[in-house]
């Protein structure tokens, strides 16, 4: 089944207090180590970002269909897939950074996640509370609330559209059998 | 135009087109998961394939149980008890490394499943260790692995690469940890970003297997793939005693084109440190000396060998630890545990005051060796000192030297052996 590869929801972008980008987020920032036993998705929702300094409150501040706008290097560190995870339980709808941690990107892919790289997003004209819209196939990111143009964003490649379209690794997998 | 180590590698696993930015499917020699993530592996594979064969080849297929070992909360004691059953269940008896083994990818090496120009995926986000003997080891998440246990193979990117070089002899007082926080001081934590590191120069020829485990297992905190060491004689040797078998050799070809090349003089090399709360953020030990200390850990997969340990016994010998300092000793496996106990290296740590436990990653994920709290500074062998990663309170990371000295002064103090 081919899903929808236009999306459009409310930006949420991870800045810290002085409006900054926060580069180097790394996985125990967003899904901390002390609740890495919990493997059911219902509950991980309300621990994302509880180690990230003024975004504690994220699982409140969030709601369903947002998309996520990060910084540099963003899931660095371990391979926990609970740091995926907590987002897909709060309903976020993609993923949008200038660059990601290699086993962060792939466990967003793997999960269906769409995960794009903006290598500027940061310093482009985008705020928390924004409506854009996403062309996943041609990178193109515009700003509804603002009735702008993003700089252009890197399409997702054929396998991060053919599991997302697929719906999970697993399910890509059962289809090249 | 030529291949580098893991262009031949991944060629080695794979019918595709092995071009940087290709994405082809590998097959996989080494497919394992730990205590961490193992439990949702077999989650994954009992939803996703829940009547059919959930393993391609059990004999290639391994658990190792490292982080919070023997589990102290009952979530990781129910989440261990899964993959325990589960292993015994589908998996020859000695592919299951229980509480007792230590970590993982260092039992991978002393147990010969890892070898030169192996692919081998886990769990664990260092499993990029094992490219200290030339193994393309990749840490993944649980989905990557559950489909790498039921299919043998996965999909990977190509990755570009970058040549390191490293010459010159550091100081005396300088050790393979310092070389290695002095590679992420000069390229931060971004600077190996998606790519595979080759390295090279004298200074990387002259590590033994342990310094070479300690430079390759930060590699990570560079945010790179992988960082391969051409394996020398020595390293064959001990692969292929622990191995039982011969195995290819991938060296890169004269004409690559890397993405860059860089060279660092590390003639004179002062012992560093990192400062809290990133690896990248590192000075000069002698900067910060006198900051006094709580607790030191010697762990970890970056420094928990018996030759780190060694160094450790050798400041230890005959002193006492600072009456304010909590020190923790943790070494990797039960190997090297074994080789702490027949050359008297456990008594010389009782004698100094320290904590010796039993084989494992020690702090980490919260592990055995407990953690931090609020106004406490750690000094750590380990790899990463994230805000809140171990504990409320600050973590130091350096070498095993610089870590023991530390402990005898009760304050952070540069290394005088």
């Amino acid at each position: 089944m081919k899903k929808a590869t236009i999306l459009e929801g409310r930006a949420i972008v991870i800045k810290d207090i002085n409006r900054k980008a926060i580069d180097d987020i790394d996985t125990d920032m967003i899904f901390h180590n002390r609740h890495l036993h919990i493997t059911d998705i219902k509950e991980m929702g309300q621990f994302a970002f509880g180690n990230l300094q003024g975004w504690e409150d994220f699982s409140e501040r969030t709601k369903s269909g947002d998309i996520l706008i990060v910084g540099k290097n963003f899931g660095a560190g371990s391979s926990r897939q609970q740091a995926v995870d907590c987002f897909r339980a709060l309903g976020v709808q993609m993923i949008i950074g200038e660059s990601f941690g290699a086993i962060y990107k792939r466990n967003t892919i793997n999960s269906g996640l769409p995960l794009m790289i903006a290598s500027e997003i940061m310093t482009d004209n985008i705020e928390t509370g924004d409506k854009i819209k996403v062309n996943l196939e041609t990178g193109e990111i515009a700003n509804i609330s603002r009735d702008t143009l993003l700089k252009k964003a890197s399409p997702l490649s054929k396998v991060q559209l053919d599991i997302y379209n697929a719906g999970t690794l697993f399910e890509y997998g059962k289809a090249l059998d | 135009m030529g291949k580098t180590i893991i262009e031949k590698i991944i060629k080695a696993h794979t019918a595709e087109d092995v071009t940087p930015g290709n994405i082809v499917w590998l097959e996989i020699d080494v497919r394992s998961a730990r205590d961490f993530g193992g439990a949702n592996v077999v989650k994954n594979l009992q939803k996703y394939y829940p009547n059919e064969s959930q393993i391609a080849d059990p004999e290639k297929t391994f658990f190792t149980f490292d982080c919070v070992v023997p589990a102290k909360t009952i979530g990781y004691a129910e989440n261990q008890q899964i993959s325990r059953i589960f292993a015994r269940q589908r998996l020859p008896r000695e592919n299951l490394f229980d509480v007792d083994a230590g970590i993982g990818s260092h039992v991978m090496i002393e147990k010969g499943i890892a070898v030169p120009g192996s692919t081998v995926v886990g769990t664990d986000s260092h499993l990029n260790i094992l490219g200290a003997i030339g193994s393309f080891g990749q840490g993944m998440g649980d989905q990557d692995i559950a489909f790498a246990f039921k299919t043998g193979k996965t999909w990977f990117e190509v990755p570009d690469s970058m040549k390191i070089i490293i010459e010159g002899n550091p100081a005396k007082n300088a050790f393979a940890k310092d070389v290695t926080l002095g590679v992420l001081q000069q390229i931060g934590s971004k600077g190996a970003l998606g790519r595979a590191i080759e390295f090279y120069g004298n200074t990387v020829e002259s590590l033994d297997l342990a310094g070479r485990i300690t430079l390759a297992s930060m590699v990570t905190e560079m945010g790179g793939i992988i960082g391969l060491i051409p394996p020398d004689k020595h390293v064959i040797e001990y692969c292929k005693v622990r191995a039982g078998r011969d195995f290819p050799i991938y060296e890169a070809d004269a004409s690559v084109d890397y993405t860059s090349i860089l060279e660092f003089d590390f003639t004179g090399l002062e012992p560093l440190i990192s400062l809290p709360a990133s690896p990248a953020n590192i000075k000069p030990v002698s900067e910060v000396a006198g900051r006094p200390v709580d607790s030191v850990v010697i762990a970890s997969c970056t420094n928990g060998r018996y030759e780190d340990l060694a160094v450790v016994a050798k400041i230890l010998k005959g002193k006492k630890v600072h009456s304010d300092v909590m020190m923790k000793i943790v070494p990797a496996t039960k190997e090297v545990y074994g080789q702490l106990l027949e050359n008297g290296l456990i008594n010389t740590f009782f004698e100094a005051g320290a904590i010796i436990t039993n084989p494992g990653c020690g702090g980490c994920a919260a592990g055995q060796i407990g953690m931090t709290g609020k106004g406490e500074v750690q000094i750590s062998t380990g790899n990463r000192n994230f805000i809140g990663k171990q504990g409320s309170g600050d973590t130091y990371l350096a070498s095993p030297a610089t870590a023991a000295t530390t402990a005898l002064a009760g304050e952070i103090a540069v290394p005088t052996i």
